[in-house]
Protein backbone atom coordinates (compact mmCIF):
# COMPACT_ATOMS: atom_id res chain seq x y z
CA UNK A 1 0.00 0.00 0.00
CA UNK A 2 2.76 2.22 0.97
CA UNK A 3 4.75 1.62 -1.98
CA UNK A 4 1.47 2.22 -4.38
CA UNK A 5 1.35 5.56 -2.58
CA UNK A 6 4.70 6.46 -2.97
CA UNK A 7 4.78 5.38 -6.65
CA UNK A 8 2.09 8.01 -7.16
CA UNK A 9 4.10 10.64 -4.99
CA UNK A 10 6.59 10.44 -7.63
CA UNK A 11 4.41 11.17 -10.58
CA UNK A 12 3.49 14.04 -8.94
CA UNK A 13 5.60 16.66 -11.48
CA UNK A 14 4.18 15.29 -14.24
CA UNK A 15 0.62 14.70 -12.89
CA UNK A 16 -1.09 17.46 -14.99
CA UNK A 17 -0.26 15.66 -17.88
CA UNK A 18 -0.45 12.11 -16.80
CA UNK A 19 -4.03 13.03 -15.33
CA UNK A 20 -5.96 13.04 -18.44
CA UNK A 21 -4.66 10.16 -19.97
CA UNK A 22 -5.33 8.19 -16.66
CA UNK A 23 -8.56 8.91 -16.80
CA UNK A 24 -9.07 7.27 -20.09
CA UNK A 25 -8.41 4.08 -18.58
CA UNK A 26 -11.46 4.79 -15.99
CA UNK A 27 -13.74 6.99 -18.81
CA UNK A 28 -15.79 4.30 -20.84
CA UNK A 29 -16.74 2.31 -17.51
CA UNK A 30 -17.65 5.77 -16.44
CA UNK A 31 -19.46 6.91 -18.89
CA UNK A 32 -21.41 3.81 -19.54
CA UNK A 33 -22.41 3.67 -15.58
CA UNK A 34 -23.56 6.84 -15.73
CA UNK A 35 -25.78 6.74 -18.74
CA UNK A 36 -27.39 3.26 -17.72
CA UNK A 37 -27.65 3.48 -14.05
CA UNK A 38 -26.52 6.34 -12.09
CA UNK A 39 -28.19 9.22 -14.17
CA UNK A 40 -31.65 7.11 -14.79
CA UNK A 41 -31.62 6.28 -11.40
CA UNK A 42 -31.73 9.93 -9.83
CA UNK A 43 -34.80 10.35 -12.44
CA UNK A 44 -36.21 7.52 -10.81
CA UNK A 45 -35.34 8.59 -6.97
CA UNK A 46 -37.08 11.89 -8.49
CA UNK A 47 -40.10 10.63 -9.87
CA UNK A 48 -40.77 8.89 -6.99
CA UNK A 49 -42.16 11.76 -5.71
CA UNK A 50 -44.59 12.77 -8.34
CA UNK A 51 -47.45 10.87 -9.63
CA UNK A 52 -46.26 9.28 -13.04
CA UNK A 53 -49.80 10.35 -14.35
CA UNK A 54 -50.34 13.60 -13.87
CA UNK A 55 -46.92 14.36 -12.40
CA UNK A 56 -48.07 16.11 -9.59
CA UNK A 57 -45.93 16.15 -6.18
CA UNK A 58 -47.17 13.95 -4.25
CA UNK A 59 -44.20 14.10 -1.12
CA UNK A 60 -43.51 10.79 0.44
CA UNK A 61 -46.98 9.12 -0.56
CA UNK A 62 -45.56 6.92 -2.80
CA UNK A 63 -43.18 5.20 -0.13
CA UNK A 64 -46.27 5.34 1.98
CA UNK A 65 -48.42 3.01 -0.28
CA UNK A 66 -44.77 0.74 -0.58
CA UNK A 67 -44.88 -0.15 3.24
CA UNK A 68 -48.27 -0.42 3.53
CA UNK A 69 -48.60 -2.70 0.39
CA UNK A 70 -48.90 -6.55 1.67
CA UNK A 71 -47.09 -8.20 -1.08
CA UNK A 72 -44.18 -6.08 -0.30
CA UNK A 73 -44.33 -6.94 2.93
CA UNK A 74 -44.69 -10.73 2.61
CA UNK A 75 -42.03 -9.94 -0.07
CA UNK A 76 -39.53 -8.04 2.34
CA UNK A 77 -39.91 -10.64 5.02
CA UNK A 78 -39.03 -13.52 2.81
CA UNK A 79 -36.17 -11.96 1.48
CA UNK A 80 -34.74 -11.44 5.08
CA UNK A 81 -35.24 -14.27 5.92
CA UNK A 82 -33.37 -16.06 3.04
CA UNK A 83 -30.39 -13.62 3.59
CA UNK A 84 -30.74 -14.54 6.82
CA UNK A 85 -30.81 -18.38 7.12
CA UNK A 86 -29.14 -19.00 3.50
CA UNK A 87 -26.11 -17.31 4.28
CA UNK A 88 -24.69 -18.03 7.52
CA UNK A 89 -25.63 -21.83 6.55
CA UNK A 90 -23.69 -21.27 3.27
CA UNK A 91 -20.72 -19.86 4.95
CA UNK A 92 -20.36 -22.04 7.64
CA UNK A 93 -20.60 -24.84 5.09
CA UNK A 94 -18.55 -24.22 3.06
CA UNK A 95 -15.64 -23.39 5.84
CA UNK A 96 -16.52 -26.53 7.18
CA UNK A 97 -15.55 -28.33 3.66
CA UNK A 98 -12.65 -26.07 3.12
CA UNK A 99 -10.87 -27.00 6.60
CA UNK A 100 -11.50 -30.88 5.49
CA UNK A 101 -10.38 -30.54 2.12
CA UNK A 102 -7.52 -28.31 3.20
CA UNK A 103 -6.66 -31.47 5.55
CA UNK A 104 -6.36 -33.84 2.93
CA UNK A 105 -4.23 -34.63 0.23
CA UNK A 106 -4.33 -34.07 -3.41
CA UNK A 107 -7.43 -31.71 -2.96
CA UNK A 108 -7.97 -30.98 -6.96
CA UNK A 109 -10.01 -33.46 -7.64
CA UNK A 110 -12.86 -32.42 -5.33
CA UNK A 111 -12.50 -28.96 -5.56
CA UNK A 112 -13.99 -28.96 -9.29
CA UNK A 113 -16.71 -31.52 -8.26
CA UNK A 114 -17.73 -28.74 -5.85
CA UNK A 115 -16.80 -26.29 -8.94
CA UNK A 116 -19.34 -27.71 -11.34
CA UNK A 117 -22.61 -26.60 -9.48
CA UNK A 118 -21.63 -22.93 -10.72
CA UNK A 119 -21.57 -24.41 -14.49
CA UNK A 120 -25.26 -25.54 -14.18
CA UNK A 121 -27.71 -23.47 -15.78
CA UNK A 122 -30.95 -22.03 -13.55
CA UNK A 123 -33.71 -23.90 -16.18
CA UNK A 124 -31.86 -27.08 -15.67
CA UNK A 125 -32.15 -26.45 -11.76
CA UNK A 126 -35.50 -25.96 -12.36
CA UNK A 127 -36.37 -28.90 -14.01
CA UNK A 128 -34.54 -30.88 -11.56
CA UNK A 129 -36.52 -29.66 -8.44
CA UNK A 130 -39.79 -30.01 -10.45
CA UNK A 131 -38.75 -34.04 -11.02
CA UNK A 132 -37.23 -34.45 -7.13
CA UNK A 133 -39.88 -32.37 -5.39
CA UNK A 134 -42.77 -32.39 -6.82
CA UNK A 135 -46.12 -34.61 -5.56
CA UNK A 136 -45.50 -37.51 -7.66
CA UNK A 137 -41.39 -36.93 -7.35
CA UNK A 138 -38.43 -38.66 -6.79
CA UNK A 139 -38.37 -37.78 -3.06
CA UNK A 140 -42.26 -38.94 -2.47
CA UNK A 141 -41.16 -41.95 -3.84
CA UNK A 142 -38.60 -42.70 -1.45
CA UNK A 143 -40.67 -41.48 1.31
CA UNK A 144 -44.07 -43.25 -0.17
CA UNK A 145 -45.88 -40.33 0.48
CA UNK A 146 -47.55 -37.82 -2.02
CA UNK A 147 -46.37 -34.40 -0.68
CA UNK A 148 -45.88 -31.59 -3.07
CA UNK A 149 -43.09 -30.04 -1.36
CA UNK A 150 -42.52 -27.15 -3.71
CA UNK A 151 -46.40 -25.82 -3.06
CA UNK A 152 -46.10 -25.60 0.85
CA UNK A 153 -43.56 -24.31 3.54
CA UNK A 154 -40.71 -26.53 2.45
CA UNK A 155 -40.25 -24.55 -0.51
CA UNK A 156 -38.43 -22.19 1.13
CA UNK A 157 -35.56 -24.65 2.39
CA UNK A 158 -35.19 -25.91 -0.80
CA UNK A 159 -34.63 -22.60 -2.09
CA UNK A 160 -32.16 -22.36 0.37
CA UNK A 161 -30.58 -26.08 -0.44
CA UNK A 162 -30.36 -25.22 -3.98
CA UNK A 163 -29.18 -21.52 -3.07
CA UNK A 164 -25.89 -23.50 -0.81
CA UNK A 165 -25.96 -26.61 -3.73
CA UNK A 166 -24.60 -23.97 -6.27
CA UNK A 167 -22.45 -21.69 -4.30
CA UNK A 168 -20.72 -24.49 -1.65
CA UNK A 169 -17.65 -24.99 -4.05
CA UNK A 170 -17.10 -21.35 -5.04
CA UNK A 171 -16.86 -19.95 -1.38
CA UNK A 172 -15.06 -23.03 -0.39
CA UNK A 173 -11.76 -22.13 -3.04
CA UNK A 174 -12.34 -18.12 -1.50
CA UNK A 175 -12.09 -19.85 2.14
CA UNK A 176 -9.53 -22.15 0.75
CA UNK A 177 -7.42 -19.07 0.20
CA UNK A 178 -7.59 -17.91 2.89
CA UNK A 179 -6.69 -20.65 4.71
CA UNK A 180 -3.43 -21.04 2.24
CA UNK A 181 -2.12 -17.70 3.39
CA UNK A 182 -2.28 -18.69 7.32
CA UNK A 183 1.81 -19.16 7.62
CA UNK A 184 2.34 -22.90 9.20
CA UNK A 185 4.53 -21.23 11.52
CA UNK A 186 2.25 -19.46 13.34
CA UNK A 187 0.06 -22.89 13.90
CA UNK A 188 2.86 -24.82 14.57
CA UNK A 189 4.28 -22.02 17.46
CA UNK A 190 0.84 -22.63 18.76
CA UNK A 191 1.13 -25.93 18.89
CA UNK A 192 4.72 -26.19 20.93
CA UNK A 193 2.57 -23.48 23.65
CA UNK A 194 0.70 -26.53 23.90
CA UNK A 195 -2.94 -24.80 22.39
CA UNK A 196 -5.09 -28.06 21.35
CA UNK A 197 -6.86 -27.90 17.62
CA UNK A 198 -9.70 -26.40 18.46
CA UNK A 199 -8.37 -23.68 20.61
CA UNK A 200 -5.62 -22.74 17.58
CA UNK A 201 -8.62 -22.58 15.50
CA UNK A 202 -10.80 -19.88 17.41
CA UNK A 203 -7.63 -17.94 18.21
CA UNK A 204 -5.51 -18.62 15.20
CA UNK A 205 -7.44 -19.86 12.09
CA UNK A 206 -10.42 -17.89 12.21
CA UNK A 207 -9.02 -14.21 13.09
CA UNK A 208 -6.60 -14.79 9.99
CA UNK A 209 -9.32 -15.25 8.04
CA UNK A 210 -11.55 -12.24 8.65
CA UNK A 211 -9.50 -10.74 5.87
CA UNK A 212 -11.23 -12.80 3.05
CA UNK A 213 -14.78 -12.35 4.64
CA UNK A 214 -15.63 -9.57 2.90
CA UNK A 215 -15.11 -11.03 -0.42
CA UNK A 216 -16.40 -13.67 0.72
CA UNK A 217 -19.49 -11.90 2.13
CA UNK A 218 -20.10 -9.63 -0.69
CA UNK A 219 -19.64 -12.35 -3.33
CA UNK A 220 -22.63 -14.44 -1.06
CA UNK A 221 -24.82 -11.77 -0.86
CA UNK A 222 -24.71 -11.00 -4.57
CA UNK A 223 -25.42 -14.25 -5.22
CA UNK A 224 -28.32 -14.69 -2.95
CA UNK A 225 -30.19 -12.12 -5.17
CA UNK A 226 -29.40 -14.52 -8.07
CA UNK A 227 -31.76 -17.12 -6.10
CA UNK A 228 -34.92 -15.60 -7.89
CA UNK A 229 -34.03 -17.72 -11.07
CA UNK A 230 -34.98 -20.65 -9.51
CA UNK A 231 -38.18 -19.31 -7.95
CA UNK A 232 -39.33 -17.55 -11.46
CA UNK A 233 -38.60 -20.80 -13.45
CA UNK A 234 -40.20 -23.07 -11.06
CA UNK A 235 -43.21 -20.37 -9.88
CA UNK A 236 -43.64 -17.84 -11.93
CA UNK A 237 -44.68 -14.78 -11.21
CA UNK A 238 -46.41 -15.47 -8.13
CA UNK A 239 -44.91 -18.60 -6.32
CA UNK A 240 -45.70 -20.18 -3.22
CA UNK A 241 -45.91 -17.93 -0.51
CA UNK A 242 -42.47 -18.38 1.60
CA UNK A 243 -40.54 -17.89 -1.61
CA UNK A 244 -42.67 -14.93 -2.98
CA UNK A 245 -39.18 -12.59 -2.88
CA UNK A 246 -38.73 -9.17 -3.24
CA UNK A 247 -37.65 -9.27 -7.18
CA UNK A 248 -41.25 -10.98 -7.54
CA UNK A 249 -42.60 -8.16 -6.48
CA UNK A 250 -40.48 -5.21 -8.09
CA UNK A 251 -41.28 -6.95 -11.29
CA UNK A 252 -44.67 -7.80 -11.08
CA UNK A 253 -45.24 -3.67 -10.44
CA UNK A 254 -42.98 -3.45 -13.42
CA UNK A 255 -45.75 -6.08 -15.89
CA UNK A 256 -48.81 -4.19 -14.35
CA UNK A 257 -46.70 -0.76 -15.39
CA UNK A 258 -47.37 0.58 -11.43
CA UNK A 259 -44.41 2.94 -11.90
CA UNK A 260 -45.18 5.01 -8.57
CA UNK A 261 -44.70 2.15 -6.63
CA UNK A 262 -41.85 0.87 -8.85
CA UNK A 263 -40.04 3.98 -8.34
CA UNK A 264 -40.16 4.38 -4.41
CA UNK A 265 -39.12 0.63 -4.04
CA UNK A 266 -36.07 0.90 -5.96
CA UNK A 267 -35.23 3.73 -4.12
CA UNK A 268 -36.20 1.72 -0.80
CA UNK A 269 -33.99 -1.10 -1.58
CA UNK A 270 -30.78 0.63 -2.95
CA UNK A 271 -30.48 3.35 0.14
CA UNK A 272 -30.96 -0.21 2.05
CA UNK A 273 -27.98 -2.09 0.67
CA UNK A 274 -26.16 0.86 -0.45
CA UNK A 275 -26.07 1.66 3.41
CA UNK A 276 -25.31 -2.03 4.40
CA UNK A 277 -22.97 -2.21 1.85
CA UNK A 278 -21.46 1.37 2.90
CA UNK A 279 -21.40 -0.24 6.49
CA UNK A 280 -19.31 -3.57 5.31
CA UNK A 281 -16.62 -1.55 3.92
CA UNK A 282 -16.23 0.95 7.11
CA UNK A 283 -16.09 -2.46 9.16
CA UNK A 284 -13.44 -3.98 6.70
CA UNK A 285 -11.61 -0.46 6.61
CA UNK A 286 -11.36 -0.29 10.12
CA UNK A 287 -10.45 -4.00 10.64
CA UNK A 288 -7.23 -3.07 8.60
CA UNK A 289 -5.60 -0.36 11.08
CA UNK B 1 5.63 -47.25 27.11
CA UNK B 2 2.55 -45.50 27.99
CA UNK B 3 3.81 -42.41 25.99
CA UNK B 4 4.11 -44.53 23.04
CA UNK B 5 0.95 -46.43 23.57
CA UNK B 6 -0.98 -42.90 24.11
CA UNK B 7 1.00 -41.68 20.98
CA UNK B 8 -0.37 -44.50 18.92
CA UNK B 9 -3.88 -44.08 19.86
CA UNK B 10 -3.39 -40.40 19.02
CA UNK B 11 -2.17 -41.31 15.44
CA UNK B 12 -4.62 -43.93 15.26
CA UNK B 13 -7.52 -41.34 15.69
CA UNK B 14 -6.36 -39.00 13.34
CA UNK B 15 -5.99 -41.23 10.88
CA UNK B 16 -9.52 -41.82 11.84
CA UNK B 17 -10.24 -38.38 11.03
CA UNK B 18 -8.83 -37.80 8.15
CA UNK B 19 -10.43 -41.15 6.66
CA UNK B 20 -13.55 -39.44 7.66
CA UNK B 21 -13.04 -36.33 6.07
CA UNK B 22 -12.02 -37.73 3.34
CA UNK B 23 -15.45 -39.61 3.12
CA UNK B 24 -17.72 -36.74 3.61
CA UNK B 25 -15.84 -34.35 1.34
CA UNK B 26 -16.21 -37.36 -1.37
CA UNK B 27 -19.58 -38.08 -0.15
CA UNK B 28 -20.83 -34.51 -0.45
CA UNK B 29 -19.22 -33.75 -3.84
CA UNK B 30 -21.34 -37.06 -5.50
CA UNK B 31 -24.29 -35.60 -4.11
CA UNK B 32 -23.46 -32.20 -5.22
CA UNK B 33 -23.36 -33.48 -8.85
CA UNK B 34 -26.33 -36.27 -8.60
CA UNK B 35 -28.72 -34.16 -10.07
CA UNK B 36 -26.94 -33.86 -13.20
CA UNK B 37 -26.12 -37.37 -13.94
CA UNK B 38 -29.87 -37.69 -13.68
CA UNK B 39 -30.42 -35.28 -15.85
CA UNK B 40 -27.99 -36.91 -18.50
CA UNK B 41 -29.79 -39.98 -18.41
CA UNK B 42 -33.06 -38.29 -18.53
CA UNK B 43 -32.09 -37.05 -21.73
CA UNK B 44 -31.07 -40.62 -23.62
CA UNK B 45 -34.70 -42.12 -22.86
CA UNK B 46 -37.03 -41.70 -25.83
CA UNK B 47 -40.34 -39.98 -26.12
CA UNK B 48 -42.26 -43.02 -25.32
CA UNK B 49 -40.56 -44.24 -22.22
CA UNK B 50 -40.75 -40.29 -20.98
CA UNK B 51 -44.55 -40.78 -21.87
CA UNK B 52 -44.94 -43.67 -19.49
CA UNK B 53 -42.85 -42.32 -16.62
CA UNK B 54 -44.27 -38.44 -16.83
CA UNK B 55 -47.84 -39.90 -17.03
CA UNK B 56 -48.45 -39.86 -13.11
CA UNK B 57 -47.20 -36.04 -12.90
CA UNK B 58 -49.50 -35.38 -15.58
CA UNK B 59 -52.72 -37.39 -14.86
CA UNK B 60 -51.83 -36.41 -11.04
CA UNK B 61 -52.22 -39.96 -9.78
CA UNK B 62 -51.18 -41.67 -7.07
CA UNK B 63 -48.33 -43.18 -8.80
CA UNK B 64 -44.73 -41.81 -8.58
CA UNK B 65 -42.34 -40.33 -11.77
CA UNK B 66 -40.11 -43.20 -12.57
CA UNK B 67 -36.37 -42.24 -12.90
CA UNK B 68 -33.90 -44.59 -13.56
CA UNK B 69 -30.28 -44.12 -14.01
CA UNK B 70 -29.73 -45.76 -17.20
CA UNK B 71 -33.35 -45.88 -19.48
CA UNK B 72 -34.56 -48.86 -20.90
CA UNK B 73 -33.47 -48.16 -24.20
CA UNK B 74 -30.87 -45.47 -24.71
CA UNK B 75 -30.99 -43.17 -27.83
CA UNK B 76 -29.57 -40.01 -29.25
CA UNK B 77 -33.24 -39.24 -30.71
CA UNK B 78 -33.89 -36.15 -28.17
CA UNK B 79 -30.59 -34.21 -29.49
CA UNK B 80 -31.09 -34.94 -32.92
CA UNK B 81 -34.34 -33.84 -32.77
CA UNK B 82 -33.43 -30.28 -30.90
CA UNK B 83 -30.28 -29.89 -33.22
CA UNK B 84 -31.70 -30.62 -36.38
CA UNK B 85 -35.61 -30.50 -36.09
CA UNK B 86 -36.30 -27.81 -33.84
CA UNK B 87 -35.39 -24.61 -35.75
CA UNK B 88 -36.66 -22.36 -32.62
CA UNK B 89 -34.16 -24.15 -30.59
CA UNK B 90 -31.51 -23.11 -32.80
CA UNK B 91 -32.36 -19.56 -33.13
CA UNK B 92 -32.34 -19.01 -29.73
CA UNK B 93 -28.64 -21.05 -29.21
CA UNK B 94 -27.32 -18.67 -31.59
CA UNK B 95 -28.79 -16.10 -30.15
CA UNK B 96 -27.18 -16.56 -26.24
CA UNK B 97 -23.99 -17.37 -28.50
CA UNK B 98 -24.26 -13.83 -29.85
CA UNK B 99 -25.19 -11.74 -27.46
CA UNK B 100 -22.88 -13.18 -24.40
CA UNK B 101 -19.62 -12.99 -27.04
CA UNK B 102 -21.25 -9.16 -27.57
CA UNK B 103 -21.65 -8.94 -23.89
CA UNK B 104 -18.30 -10.38 -22.60
CA UNK B 105 -16.15 -8.46 -25.63
CA UNK B 106 -17.82 -5.31 -24.26
CA UNK B 107 -16.66 -5.96 -20.18
CA UNK B 108 -13.23 -6.80 -21.45
CA UNK B 109 -13.11 -3.35 -23.37
CA UNK B 110 -14.89 -1.51 -20.64
CA UNK B 111 -14.19 -3.09 -17.31
CA UNK B 112 -10.75 -4.34 -17.87
CA UNK B 113 -9.28 -0.64 -17.58
CA UNK B 114 -11.47 1.00 -15.03
CA UNK B 115 -10.30 -1.90 -12.79
CA UNK B 116 -6.57 -1.18 -13.63
CA UNK B 117 -7.71 2.84 -13.08
CA UNK B 118 -9.06 1.89 -9.52
CA UNK B 119 -6.10 -0.47 -8.79
CA UNK B 120 -3.33 1.62 -9.33
CA UNK B 121 -4.43 5.12 -9.80
CA UNK B 122 -5.11 7.52 -6.71
CA UNK B 123 -7.39 10.38 -7.58
CA UNK B 124 -9.55 12.60 -6.15
CA UNK B 125 -12.82 11.10 -5.05
CA UNK B 126 -11.11 7.29 -5.50
CA UNK B 127 -12.73 5.93 -2.66
CA UNK B 128 -16.18 7.16 -3.04
CA UNK B 129 -16.36 5.96 -6.39
CA UNK B 130 -15.83 2.64 -5.91
CA UNK B 131 -18.15 2.27 -3.01
CA UNK B 132 -20.81 3.25 -5.69
CA UNK B 133 -19.12 0.83 -7.68
CA UNK B 134 -19.71 -1.82 -4.81
CA UNK B 135 -23.54 -0.61 -4.46
CA UNK B 136 -24.17 -0.86 -8.13
CA UNK B 137 -22.77 -4.23 -8.20
CA UNK B 138 -24.71 -5.44 -5.28
CA UNK B 139 -28.26 -3.63 -6.62
CA UNK B 140 -30.07 -6.90 -7.86
CA UNK B 141 -31.40 -6.35 -11.70
CA UNK B 142 -34.99 -5.58 -10.05
CA UNK B 143 -33.84 -2.24 -8.51
CA UNK B 144 -32.64 -0.40 -11.68
CA UNK B 145 -34.75 -2.19 -14.09
CA UNK B 146 -36.97 0.94 -13.89
CA UNK B 147 -34.00 2.64 -14.53
CA UNK B 148 -32.84 1.11 -17.18
CA UNK B 149 -36.09 0.66 -18.88
CA UNK B 150 -36.36 4.33 -19.08
CA UNK B 151 -32.61 4.88 -21.24
CA UNK B 152 -33.48 2.06 -23.41
CA UNK B 153 -37.12 3.30 -24.26
CA UNK B 154 -35.90 6.91 -25.21
CA UNK B 155 -32.83 5.35 -27.18
CA UNK B 156 -35.72 3.52 -28.90
CA UNK B 157 -33.79 0.28 -27.81
CA UNK B 158 -36.41 -2.01 -26.15
CA UNK B 159 -37.17 -5.36 -27.73
CA UNK B 160 -33.82 -5.54 -29.29
CA UNK B 161 -31.00 -7.60 -28.41
CA UNK B 162 -29.03 -4.41 -27.54
CA UNK B 163 -31.59 -3.97 -24.26
CA UNK B 164 -29.68 -6.47 -23.02
CA UNK B 165 -26.29 -6.19 -24.33
CA UNK B 166 -25.67 -2.39 -23.20
CA UNK B 167 -26.61 -2.23 -19.52
CA UNK B 168 -24.59 -5.51 -19.33
CA UNK B 169 -21.61 -4.14 -20.57
CA UNK B 170 -21.30 -1.66 -18.17
CA UNK B 171 -22.02 -4.06 -15.08
CA UNK B 172 -19.44 -3.27 -12.15
CA UNK B 173 -19.20 -6.94 -11.33
CA UNK B 174 -16.13 -8.12 -13.30
CA UNK B 175 -14.38 -4.33 -12.34
CA UNK B 176 -14.53 -5.25 -8.57
CA UNK B 177 -13.55 -9.05 -9.13
CA UNK B 178 -10.58 -8.05 -11.56
CA UNK B 179 -9.48 -5.01 -9.21
CA UNK B 180 -8.69 -7.53 -6.68
CA UNK B 181 -6.38 -9.35 -8.89
CA UNK B 182 -4.83 -5.80 -10.11
CA UNK B 183 -3.51 -5.35 -6.67
CA UNK B 184 -1.70 -8.13 -6.20
CA UNK B 185 0.72 -6.93 -8.71
CA UNK B 186 3.86 -4.97 -6.53
CA UNK B 187 3.99 -1.70 -6.44
CA UNK B 188 7.75 -1.60 -6.97
CA UNK B 189 7.23 -3.30 -10.30
CA UNK B 190 5.02 -0.49 -11.93
CA UNK B 191 7.26 2.04 -10.21
CA UNK B 192 10.47 0.34 -11.83
CA UNK B 193 8.75 0.17 -15.63
CA UNK B 194 7.48 4.13 -14.66
CA UNK B 195 11.64 5.46 -14.33
CA UNK B 196 12.41 3.15 -17.32
CA UNK B 197 10.27 5.32 -19.68
CA UNK B 198 7.06 2.86 -19.83
CA UNK B 199 3.85 4.94 -20.85
CA UNK B 200 1.22 4.23 -18.86
CA UNK B 201 -0.38 2.16 -21.79
CA UNK B 202 2.79 0.02 -21.81
CA UNK B 203 2.40 -0.56 -18.36
CA UNK B 204 -1.51 -1.42 -18.57
CA UNK B 205 -0.53 -3.33 -21.65
CA UNK B 206 3.06 -5.46 -20.98
CA UNK B 207 2.54 -5.69 -16.78
CA UNK B 208 -1.20 -5.29 -15.72
CA UNK B 209 -2.73 -7.81 -18.57
CA UNK B 210 -0.14 -10.61 -17.83
CA UNK B 211 -0.11 -10.15 -14.23
CA UNK B 212 -3.79 -9.82 -13.64
CA UNK B 213 -4.27 -12.58 -16.41
CA UNK B 214 -5.54 -15.13 -13.82
CA UNK B 215 -8.27 -13.22 -12.19
CA UNK B 216 -9.24 -12.01 -15.87
CA UNK B 217 -9.92 -15.06 -17.06
CA UNK B 218 -12.01 -16.11 -13.84
CA UNK B 219 -14.08 -12.73 -13.79
CA UNK B 220 -14.92 -13.92 -17.25
CA UNK B 221 -15.62 -17.05 -16.77
CA UNK B 222 -17.66 -16.53 -13.90
CA UNK B 223 -19.65 -13.73 -16.57
CA UNK B 224 -19.86 -16.31 -18.68
CA UNK B 225 -22.07 -17.84 -16.59
CA UNK B 226 -24.11 -15.69 -15.44
CA UNK B 227 -24.76 -14.09 -18.73
CA UNK B 228 -25.42 -17.46 -20.29
CA UNK B 229 -28.21 -18.16 -17.38
CA UNK B 230 -29.52 -14.79 -18.31
CA UNK B 231 -32.99 -14.65 -16.85
CA UNK B 232 -34.01 -11.85 -15.41
CA UNK B 233 -33.04 -9.39 -18.20
CA UNK B 234 -34.41 -10.67 -21.25
CA UNK B 235 -37.67 -11.39 -19.22
CA UNK B 236 -37.89 -7.73 -18.93
CA UNK B 237 -36.96 -5.92 -21.83
CA UNK B 238 -37.76 -8.77 -25.00
CA UNK B 239 -41.41 -9.25 -25.52
CA UNK B 240 -40.84 -11.01 -28.78
CA UNK B 241 -39.41 -15.04 -28.37
CA UNK B 242 -36.91 -15.31 -31.81
CA UNK B 243 -34.86 -12.48 -30.05
CA UNK B 244 -34.66 -15.00 -26.51
CA UNK B 245 -31.60 -16.40 -25.30
CA UNK B 246 -31.96 -19.90 -24.67
CA UNK B 247 -31.53 -19.56 -20.67
CA UNK B 248 -35.51 -18.42 -21.11
CA UNK B 249 -36.53 -21.05 -24.08
CA UNK B 250 -35.61 -23.95 -21.16
CA UNK B 251 -38.66 -22.08 -18.77
CA UNK B 252 -40.89 -22.63 -21.63
CA UNK B 253 -40.81 -26.12 -22.23
CA UNK B 254 -43.46 -28.22 -20.32
CA UNK B 255 -43.02 -31.41 -18.63
CA UNK B 256 -44.73 -33.42 -21.79
CA UNK B 257 -41.46 -32.71 -23.60
CA UNK B 258 -39.25 -33.59 -20.44
CA UNK B 259 -36.70 -35.72 -22.81
CA UNK B 260 -36.74 -32.73 -24.75
CA UNK B 261 -36.17 -30.25 -21.49
CA UNK B 262 -33.46 -32.36 -20.56
CA UNK B 263 -31.95 -32.51 -23.62
CA UNK B 264 -31.62 -28.61 -24.16
CA UNK B 265 -30.56 -28.73 -20.19
CA UNK B 266 -27.62 -30.83 -21.32
CA UNK B 267 -26.78 -28.99 -24.61
CA UNK B 268 -26.87 -25.41 -22.33
CA UNK B 269 -24.88 -27.21 -19.59
CA UNK B 270 -22.37 -28.88 -21.71
CA UNK B 271 -20.69 -25.29 -23.14
CA UNK B 272 -21.20 -24.21 -19.64
CA UNK B 273 -18.66 -27.78 -19.05
CA UNK B 274 -16.50 -27.37 -21.82
CA UNK B 275 -15.65 -23.60 -20.41
CA UNK B 276 -15.45 -24.74 -17.14
CA UNK B 277 -13.14 -26.89 -18.34
CA UNK B 278 -11.14 -25.75 -20.50
CA UNK B 279 -10.65 -22.70 -17.78
CA UNK B 280 -11.18 -24.57 -14.36
CA UNK B 281 -7.56 -23.65 -13.49
CA UNK B 282 -7.49 -20.21 -14.06
CA UNK B 283 -10.94 -19.71 -12.33
CA UNK B 284 -9.68 -21.68 -9.30
CA UNK B 285 -6.22 -19.05 -9.22
CA UNK B 286 -8.45 -16.32 -10.44
CA UNK B 287 -11.20 -16.78 -7.07
CA UNK B 288 -8.28 -17.40 -4.97
CA UNK B 289 -6.80 -13.90 -6.15
CA UNK B 290 -9.78 -12.41 -5.45
CA UNK B 291 -10.35 -13.42 -1.69
CA UNK B 292 -6.27 -12.24 -0.91
CA UNK B 293 -6.86 -8.70 0.11
CA UNK B 294 -3.62 -7.05 -0.07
Amino acid sequence: MKLRRHWSCTLRNRRELRRAKRFLFLLPSLVGVSCFVLLPFGQVTVSSFFTVLTGKFVGLRNYGEVFQNAAFGLAAANTARFIAVGIPLLLAGSLGLALMIHGISKPDKYKYLYLLPMAVPAATMALVWKLLFSGQGFLNRILGTHVDFLGQGSAFFILVGSYIWKNLGYTMVLWLAGLKSISDGILDAAKVDGAGKVKSFFLITLPCLKGSLFTIFVVSLLNSFKAFREVWLVGGAYPQRDIYMLQNVFYNWYVNLEQDKLAAGAVISAVILGTVSLLLQRLWDSGDR
Amino acid sequence: MRDSNGRRIRMGINMCLKIVSRCCVAGVGILVCAPLLLLLSGSLADGIEWNRRIQPLLRDSQEYIEWKWIPDYPTLENYKELLFYAPDFLVLFWNSVRMSFCILTGQFLVGVPAAWAFSVYRFKGRGVLFSIYIVLMLLPFQTTMLAKYLVLDGMGLTDSQWAVILPAVFSTVPVFLIYRGFQGIPGELLEAAEMDGAGQWDIFRRIGLPLGESSITAAFVIGFFEVWNMVEEPLAFLKSMPLWPLSLFLSQVGPQQAGRACAASAVTLAVSLFVFGMFRDSLEQGIVASALKM
